[in-house]
């Protein structure tokens, strides 16, 4: 099975091109401050000196190496898109289990807790939490898992509500299993291909909020990242576009490097989608 | 002995099956291949298929699941799923004309208006957004000019013919808005209002319960009769073909094994697979009693009660209850096994889901050697359920796809406390019990078959040692021949380890060949319970009487070789 899985992702151009991309963010990112020691935000020469002279992508507004910026920006975005879908899977894994398994009151309760994230619209939601909590990566990352939690809640719900259905987790109460046993051994694993295309496309969410919130000079302010280059550039949009555009650039790319992994993965989990 | 086909239908010499009637033929299928795609498990759908139907005559094409007879039906019409299935070869002649040379256009004329067609599943078949009028009336402004009036006149006078009472409500309903065997009659009426020259039956009736299934053959046979159709019937079951077939044609692997009058193939059937096939299925005749009954009581249940509720909302408080299992009382015996018999919705499945306590029940008890195990909280009764265990109907949904074959086996003891390697080597014994290649051991439930996954279900309920089992179904979901398999295997079982045994079932010829005793459900309510033989042999009860009267083929006794 895993080997099928990842021949039929291979095969998948678009997927494995996508992938080959978010290896070089990801190696570009780790390696940064090998890349380019030193701090992202020292200035290294004169301000707005155009791309692919002295240095790769240029200089910003006072100086700052544009491709430092991008490398050590990129491990802040990486690293606050996957720990804030890992919590925000974890919790929403968790809940929806539970609401699907146990159903009846335990169901209403946390789906009305849920409904109630849902109703306030998401981005204002991370704006407030972060505003709050003052701007840290630990405060935008849980900005983000709390707006991001409840799609997969219902998601897991609804899997677990349909699987728990299936004779072979009647079999397994049958058998005397633990609710948690059936609930983590049994039911889980059959759910998780699901659970594995959301979060991967999350990843890709939490990216993008975390460069808005950025943008919005919201972001740490110990760490570099695209959000608050594009922000620090915006007023120079006219004279100096790269500013803007080159970290612009990194965030399309590496977003859509993460949908096309998500689909890919999907693709290769449901194979019965694509052969008939 | 067998006989080849080729000899029996004449091979290489013009149109293909004799029928001993010197009649032209209706529709001639001659030397139909049918290519599967690359990636199936055999290059051919249908291969050199030649048959023949005449006027005023019900050929049956009976073969288990996978033997191309529902291809050979979409051949026919024209219906292949293609690119992927498609004709290779051969001719399908119908009034002198090649259906399979037909341009799109011309198959549309011929499909419903000369030959039509009923589906198995008449749910899927109609169209859930528009009401049963609007769809017949629709066939009928497709294909001829009339007035309204003329039109009408017709549908209503058609759907009386199919007795549907209430025509003009049956009209104005929506597919789900009346029942199976409604629906099953509205399809048959749509199909025949047209009076096509071909009638091809797909298995229209395996999802109807059986007294419903008998009114609908009778239906067919005597509309078939009064409007001379050629009728193509396909279907699995040798019961329904003895009940209505006048020629029968046995396929195999895509490869037509038999073809003749339903007399000789039901009686004296030549090739080795049609007698295979025959001897497979269950006699009606109830087995003797083989128990006593001064054994102890195992289980006994008392006036178990389930009310299914339903429409609740936080808004409204209009609640429609459906009473599902009324007051049951039923004693089990040692050794014996039980047969719940009924149709669908008369609650059978949901009185054993309530004894093991897979549903909560709304009152009632159950007291399993001595322990009420009612009395006992979910929790508290979870070291109590190896005593019951339950072999489930779907072969395909009751055993988990993540895990191996001795993960599943091996599971139940582990749970209940026994060390891993132990529990491990006594599933692989196990796998012997149920006559399985311990190769199989560590393979995952896909890689085998309907039957092989059923022996797996009840080698993990085996397992535990329980002192009951409950079958729910268990054979229903497989073929002929697979279930004359599993139910040899469990009586086996059964008889070997002294098992007390519920066992569920629609089907009255299985529940004869293995059953003790038989409890009849109906509507939620016991209405007849005795030993198998005595209910057989003198049915007290009106709906028992009737449901007997139902079994099709009952007056076939199939030929033991």
């Amino acid at each position: 099975m895993p080997q099928s899985f990842w021949r039929r992702f291979i095969r998948n151009r678009p997927a494995a091109v996508g992938l080959a991309f978010l290896v070089f963010v990801v190696v570009v990112s780790l390696g940064a401050p090998l890349f380019f020691a030193g701090d992202p935000f020292g200035i290294v020469g004169k301000p707005f000196l155009p791309p692919f002279g002295a240095y790769l992508f240029g200089t910003d507004s006072l100086g700052r190496d544009i491709a430092a910026g991008i490398a050590h920006g990129g491990r802040t975005s990486l690293m606050v898109g996957l720990v804030a879908t890992i919590v925000a899977v974890s919790v929403g894994t968790l809940l929806g289990a539970f609401a699907g398994f146990y159903r009846g009151w335990i169901d209403d309760v946390l789906m009305r807790f849920t409904e109630f994230f849902q109703t306030i619209p998401t981005f204002l939601f991370a704006i407030v939490l972060v505003a709050i909590m003052s701007p840290s990566r630990a405060s935008i990352v849980l900005a983000i898992a709390v707006i991001s939690w409840p799609p997969i809640a219902r998601l897991v719900r609804g899997q677990f509500m349909a699987t728990r259905e299936r004779e072979f987790v009647q079999a397994a109460i049958c058998l005397g299993m633990t609710d948690a046993a059936i609930i983590f051994r049994q039911i889980l694993p059959n759910v998780l291909s699901p659970i594995i295309v959301a979060g991967s496309l999350m990843v890709a969410t939490a990216i993008l909020i975390e460069a808005a919130l950025a943008f919005l000079g919201l972001g740490d302010p110990n760490a570099m990242s695209w959000g608050f280059m594009i922000g620090a550039g915006r007023s120079f949009l006219r004279d100096a576009w790269w500013l803007c555009a080159i970290p612009g650039i990194a965030i399309l790319l590496t977003v859509l490097s993460i949908n096309l992994v998500g689909e890919g993965v999907n693709d290769a989990l449901n194979p019965r989608l694509r052969t008939l | 002995m067998s006989t080849p086909p080729a000899a029996a239908n004449g091979r290489g010499g013009p149109p293909a099956a004799t029928n001993g009637v010197d009649e032209p033929a209706l529709l001639a299928v001659q030397g139909l291949n049918v290519a599967l795609p690359a990636w199936a498990d055999r290059e051919r759908a249908v291969s050199d298929l030649s048959i023949q139907l005449l006027p005023n005559q019900i050929v049956c094409v009976v073969g288990e699941s996978g033997s191309g007879k529902s291809v050979l039906a979409r051949a026919i019409m024209g219906l292949l799923p293609a690119p992927h299935v498609h004709v290779t070869g051969g001719r399908v002649l119908f009034d002198g004309e090649d259906l399979l040379q037909a341009t799109p256009g011309r198959m549309r004329a011929v499909r419903g208006a000369r030959i039509a067609m009923i589906f198995q599943e008449p749910m899927t078949a109609l169209n859930p957004l528009m009401t049963i009028g609007w769809q017949i009336e629709e066939m009928v402004e497709i294909h001829l000019v009339l007035g309204a009036r003329e039109r009408r006149a017709r549908i209503l006078a058609l759907l009386e013919e199919v007795r549907l009472a209430d025509p003009e409500r049956i009209l104005r309903a929506y597919p789900h808005e009346i029942s199976g065997g409604q629906r099953q009659r509205a399809m048959i009426a749509m199909a025949l209002i047209l009076e096509p020259a071909i009638l091809i039956a797909d298995e229209p009736t395996t999802a109807l319960d059986v007294t419903t299934q008998a009114q609908i053959l009778a239906l067919i046979k005597e509309l078939q009769r009064k409007h001379q159709t050629g009728v193509l019937f396909i279907t699995h079951d040798f019961g329904v073909v003895a009940e209505i077939a006048d020629h029968v044609a046995v396929m195999r692997h895509g490869v037509l094994v038999e073809i003749g009058t339903a007399a000789q193939v039901l009686n004296a059937p030549q090739h080795e697979y049609t007698r295979s096939l025959i001897a497979a299925v269950p006699a009606l005749a109830p087995r003797a009693k083989r128990v006593t009954d001064a054994a102890p009581v195992v289980l006994e249940v008392r006036g178990m009660t389930k009310t299914f509720a339903s429409g609740a909302g936080w808004f409204s408080r209009a609640r429609r209850s459906v009473p599902a299992v009324k007051a049951v009382e039923l004693a089990l015996r040692r050794g014996h096994t039980l047969g719940l018999v009924g149709e669908s919705g008369s609650g059978k499945s949901t009185l054993a889901r309530c004894i093991i306590r897979l549903i909560e029940p709304d009152a009632g008890s159950v007291r399993l050697a001595g322990i009420d195990l009612s009395a006992l909280t979910r929790r508290e009764l979870r070291p109590h359920r190896k005593h019951i265990q339950m072999v489930f109907q779907d072969p395909f949904g009751s055993l988990n796809p993540r895990m191996t074959v001795v993960q599943l086996i091996a599971q139940g003891p582990i749970t209940h406390g026994v060390a891993v390697p132990e529990a491990l080597a006594r599933a692989r014994e196990l796998l012997q019990l149920v006559r399985l290649d311990p190769a199989a051991a560590d393979r995952f439930p896909h890689e085998f078959s309907g039957g092989q996954r059923q022996r797996i279900g009840i080698a993990r309920a085996l397992a535990l040692k329980p002192l009951l089992l409950v079958a729910d179904e268990p054979v229903s979901a497989l073929d002929v021949s697979v279930q004359a398999q599993v139910l040899q295997l469990l009586a086996d079982i059964r008889d070997r380890l002294e098992l007390t045994m519920l066992f569920i079932t629609h089907d009255l010829r299985v529940a004869a060949q293995v059953c003790d005793e038989i409890a009849v459900m109906r509507q939620g309510e016991i209405v007849e319970t005795g030993p198998t033989a005595a209910v057989f042999a003198d049915p007290q009860h009106p709906y028992t009487r009737e449901l007997l009267a139902a079994v099709p083929g009952r007056n076939w006794v199939p030929p033991r070789f």
